[in-house]
């Protein structure tokens, strides 16, 4: 399918876009790396090490495309009791010993491994790995640096630290928190203003920027010191000669002690979950679509974090925030991962003094906010509509893993796990008789549609799902999947979740991944995950509606159309659409829709990039099919944002003979040709003497919308008309 | 091809709730097949009894049904594994238990012995009733052994007589033969072809099978050749189930030793899960 030798040209094709994409991860991997570096005591400069290190050998063996790697904050509770416990040159050692299981779990294809963990397990210890950062950097960032035994203990001081803010008799103390404060402020806004020109940097380095304009304004137009007490100014950041001559002596002297190999099995336990974990969900937004080599990557990661524990960097793993930014600026293929770690050498060799004028508040508010997010109420909330028994788990997990520590937590979490499943059941010898059995039968069903039929028996769990992903995994996700749970009694929230991600996947390749046969079994909750059944549409109660809706009734009342203002989750069509390539549309509502179905105006909240990167956007858009076939194009108004991807290596198809409406639209797609003939002078007049929306186009129907948030009602109106004189424009 | 292949069928018969309808099933077989029906009861002898079982089997006697009631004390196993191979039992008939609230079948641990040591085919019957039910659907292995063509052979001859509509030969194809463990978008494709391969592959071997045997036994006889990926003894047992199939034929496992039942493969699978009425062909 494709010749080997269009690949160097390809490569080379995207090489631009990659270098970008590389740049902008770069930026936020910098402050991160210190960041992550600092909350687990290390020197700050070691996350830096780990980020180059990883970007440049999992560049060119791992296995997956479009993953950043760096070190991870999942890590940083493990890291953190590693090196208290054993002394920072030991905790090396112990990140040369995890990297070396890692290798031999990629080698024995142990990629499964996080497949045995029950989903809200897991994120019971992750909201306590998010715990463990916040607790601790709430009080840098206040200025407030405190020392407490255990984790709860900094938790439960937040409210004095907050109390003492207001009273430091330092005023060094007082800017500090400031520092903070405003920081955690960027952290936090920074995703609600959709301003593109402000979005091309990332917040971090905003953060990172600002304090160091901050310094330098102190310095050289105040002639004054930095207000910021020097004890909280970022500290230790050698010179890149020195990263080099300076590599931290290695100790194996306590490679005898339990306590040494308790270390290395959570570093390695943690690092390939969140390793596993975020590769699982970059897969999801690599637009092309690719299956990742997740043992490869593993041995990739293992390997890496041999090497940085050897130079004085972290465990090496996979990262999704920063993994997601890169996707969303560009990146295609891991030659990004190599130029951030690149871009990382070059800022440390040019600017490394200059780090030292940035404020350690500053870079805590970055991981008080990372961890906010990982514990966020939200997530709380979300596993309380899955079922009772799921806050149950999560909450024990999450106790026991502040607690106690990361690997009885997560223990704890799944033999909960398994005993609410017994529970619920009423009967252990159930799970006991048909734990081992081959419970999945896949066939092709050979003489009707060709399709892939897979029924599953007695129960499907996290202790067995293995089996059904094994042989899920080896369908194409571009073919027809049944899944059929009509001879398996229980299935639990965690193959229910897996499940869905299937169905995500197979609908945005094209393919179609249907469940049935669970209809008759019973659940308590009506989220659509929830342990036993899956209900087809989750029943909202009547809301009230909006002054917004009232009046988008109206007026499809008025034009005769008709207006539905549930939510509906029915968004495939969407997925063809090269706007949603990179973005993950969750639901769409207040949907109005002429009678014949020509077109539908609908409000959608889609997601673009995963955890602290992630934003939520809701929109307003208006579909309208076309009656006779159209080449696939994107048209937009050329801005800078365009700009900057013209110059990573898209083309700006020109119009003959239109030079204005090239020059001040920005038309992209595959099909030059199709292209240019579709775009008459009559369309082209037509988009000229409109106002300007962005056009999407998949062949079959085209999206309009204008804004990334929702439209106001004249904005509707407005969307309404162009729709309709476009859609009637094209059909002439 | 032996063209009558059961010349005797046994049954135990003990007085339970099931005795009528097993011994109905037992004597339409032995009917359809016009063979002799031997009762095995493991106990005294008594007029009773025999008044018993005779006043069962009435309907068919009246048609003719050749027949013989064996009374011998004893331990269960023994005595039926003995008679059945001083009568020259060639199909011994063995009722499946229902588990209670569910809708699933098993084996006692008597019916399971006898299954592992008989010498002769045995049919595990799930459904046995009183009226008679059509056999639509026959599934059968096509397993790579040497005992497959006999039992594709048999299977056959039985949906000729019972004049199923549909036979499915099922190739269980297990991930080792596969070779390629799916890692990538690469390897996925590689593991696809090598699945094609190995099913033309098969396909091929169990049409050749099918040559040799009488086509006065293949050409009433819709069948098709469907290759499943699962686990080898066991996957078949769950297509049964899934296909809705009236009648599962498997070849008899090679010899089941006790590392065989503490790590169960093949046929022992079926004996704890019986998905439908199974003949072991011996």
């Amino acid at each position: 399918m494709s010749p080997k030798k269009n690949n160097l040209a390809l490569f080379v094709k995207q090489m631009p876009k990659n270098i970008f994409s590389g740049f902008v991860v770069s930026l936020i991997a910098l402050p991160l790396g210190l960041g992550l570096a600092m909350a687990s005591e290390a020197p700050p400069i070691s996350g830096v090490i780990t980020a180059i290190i990883g970007g440049i050998i999992v560049s060119f063996l791992g296995g997956s495309n479009v993953t950043i790697s760096g070190p991870g904050n999942g890590l940083v509770g493990v890291l953190l009791a590693a090196i208290l416990t054993l002394g920072l040159n030991d905790a090396y050692a112990a990140i040369i010993c995890s990297g070396i299981l890692l290798i031999i779990l990629g080698f024995l294809r142990l990629g499964i491994l996080a497949d045995f963990f029950p989903s809200s397990a897991i994120q019971g210890m992750l909201a306590a790995i998010g715990l463990i950062i916040l607790g601790k950097q709430f009080h840098i960032m206040l200025g407030n640096k405190i020392s407490r035994p255990s984790n709860i203990d900094y938790l439960l001081e937040i409210p004095n630290t907050i109390i003492q803010a207001f009273s430091y008799e330092n005023s060094g103390f007082t800017y500090a928190a400031i520092a903070g404060v405003l920081s955690l402020a960027i952290m936090i806004f920074y995703p609600k203003i959709r301003n593109k020109y402000l979005q091309l940097i990332p917040a971090p380095m905003w953060i990172v920027i600002l304090s160091i304009a901050f310094s330098y304004y102190y310095e050289l137009v105040l002639k004054l010191p930095n207000p910021i007490d020097a004890k909280y100014m970022l500290s230790g950041i050698p010179e890149a000669a020195q990263i080099i001559t300076e590599i931290p002596s290695i100790s194996f002297g306590k490679i005898g002690l339990p306590v040494f190999w308790s270390s290395v099995i959570s570093l390695t336990l943690i690092a390939s979950i969140e390793s596993l974990l975020s590769i699982k969900a970059v897969d999801k937004l690599d637009p092309e679509r690719r299956r990742s080599n997740v043992n490869k990557d593993i041995k990739a990661l293992g390997l890496a974090t041999i090497g940085s524990g050897f130079l004085g960097g972290l465990n090496v793993v996979t990262v999704i925030a920063r993994s997601s930014v890169n996707v969303n600026n560009g990146g295609t293929n891991r030659s990004a991962n190599f130029f951030h770690a690149f871009f990382l050498v070059l800022f440390i060799v040019l600017f490394s003094t200059q780090l030292t004028r940035i404020p350690l508040p500053a870079l805590m508010a970055i991981l008080v906010f990372t961890g906010y997010k990982l514990a966020s109420p939200d997530m709380v909330k979300k596993i309380f509509y899955i079922g009772k028994e799921q806050v149950i788990i999560f909450l024990i997990t999450l106790i026991t893993t502040l607690n106690v520590g990361l690997i009885s937590g997560i223990s704890i979490g799944v033999f909960t796990t398994f005993i609410i499943h017994v529970m619920v059941n009423k009967s252990f010898s159930f799970f006991f008789r048909n734990w081992l059995k081959p419970n999945v039968l896949m066939f092709k069903e050979e003489h009707e549609a060709n399709n892939y039929y897979v029924s599953v028996k007695h129960f499907c769990s996290f202790l067995n799902y293995y089996k059904l992903k094994q042989k899920l995994d080896s369908i194409p996700e571009n073919e027809e999947v049944i899944v059929d749970f009509s001879f398996c009694e229980f299935v639990d929230h965690t193959v229910m979740e897996n499940l869905h991600n299937y169905q995500e996947l197979f609908a945005k390749n094209g393919g179609s991944f249907e469940i049935v046969g669970l209809d008759m079994h019973e659940t308590d909750s009506k989220h659509p995950f929830a342990l036993r059944r899956i209900l087809p549409v989750p029943t909202f109660f009547e809301n009230n509606l909006t002054k917004r809706q009232t009046l988008i009734g109206e007026i499809a009342e008025n034009l005769d159309l008709n207006y539905n203002a549930k939510k509906n989750k029915d968004i495939l069509f969407l997925n063809e659409f090269l706007f949603f390539k990179t973005r993950q549309a969750n639901h769409i509502y207040n949907e109005v829709s002429g009678s014949d179905h020509s077109f539908n105006l609908f409000d959608i909240e889609f997601s673009e990039g995963e955890f602290i990167a992630k934003e939520v956007v809701r929109t307003t858009m208006l579909e309208i099919k076309l009656n006779q076939d159209a080449p696939s194009f994107t048209l937009d108004k050329e801005g800078f944002l365009e700009r900057v991807y013209a110059f990573a290596g898209y083309d700006d198809i020109q119009i003959k003979n239109q030079t204005e409406f090239s020059k001040n639209f920005y038309l992209m797609g595959e099909d030059k040709e199709a292209i240019t003939h579709f775009f008459t002078d009559n369309l082209v007049n037509f988009f000229e003497s409109n106002p300007y929306y962005h056009i999407d186009s998949n062949g079959k129907s085209i999206l309009i919308f204008q804004k990334e948030r929702l439209a106001s009602i004249k904005e509707l109106k407005g969307l309404l008309d162009f729709g309709k004189r476009l859609q009637s424009t094209i059909n002439e | 091809m032996k063209l009558k292949p059961f010349k005797t069928i046994g049954i135990g018969a003990t007085f339970s709730p099931n005795l009528e309808a097993n011994l109905y099933e037992a004597s339409r077989l032995a009917m359809l097949f016009d063979s002799k029906l031997i009762l095995i009861h493991v106990g005294e002898s008594s007029d009773d009894k025999k008044v018993k079982f005779q006043s069962i089997l009435q309907p068919f006697i009246e048609k003719g049904l050749d027949y013989d009631i064996v009374f011998k004390p004893g331990k269960p196993v023994d005595v039926i594994l003995s008679i059945t191979s001083s009568y020259n039992i060639d199909l011994l008939l063995i009722g499946a238990l229902k588990r209670e609230n569910f809708v699933k079948f098993y084996l006692g641990s008597i019916a399971r012995q006898i299954t592992r040591k008989a010498l002769c085919s045995v049919l595990l019957l799930t459904h046995s009733s009183v009226d008679n039910k059509p056999c639509k659907h026959i599934v059968v292995n096509g397993l790579k052994d040497p005992k497959t063509k006999e039992t594709i052979c048999l299977s056959f001859y039985m949906a000729t007589n019972f004049k199923a509509k549909k036979m499915t030969i099922v190739e269980e194809i297990a991930q080792q033969e596969v070779a390629v463990s799916v890692e990538d978008d690469k390897s996925l494709r590689r593991a696809n072809i090598n699945k094609e391969r190995i099913k033309l592959r098969e396909d091929s071997r169990v049409k050749k099978l099918i040559e040799d045997i009488d086509e006065q036994y293949t050409s009433s006889v819709n069948y098709n050749i469907q290759p499943i990926f699962g686990k080898r003894g066991y996957s078949i047992g769950h297509y049964a189930e899934v296909v809705r199939a009236d009648l599962l034929i498997m070849n008899a496992p090679d010899k089941t030793s006790f590392l065989d039942r503490l790590f169960p493969h093949d046929i022992e699978h079926i004996l704890t899960e019986l998905p439908t009425d199974v003949l072991i062909v011996r």
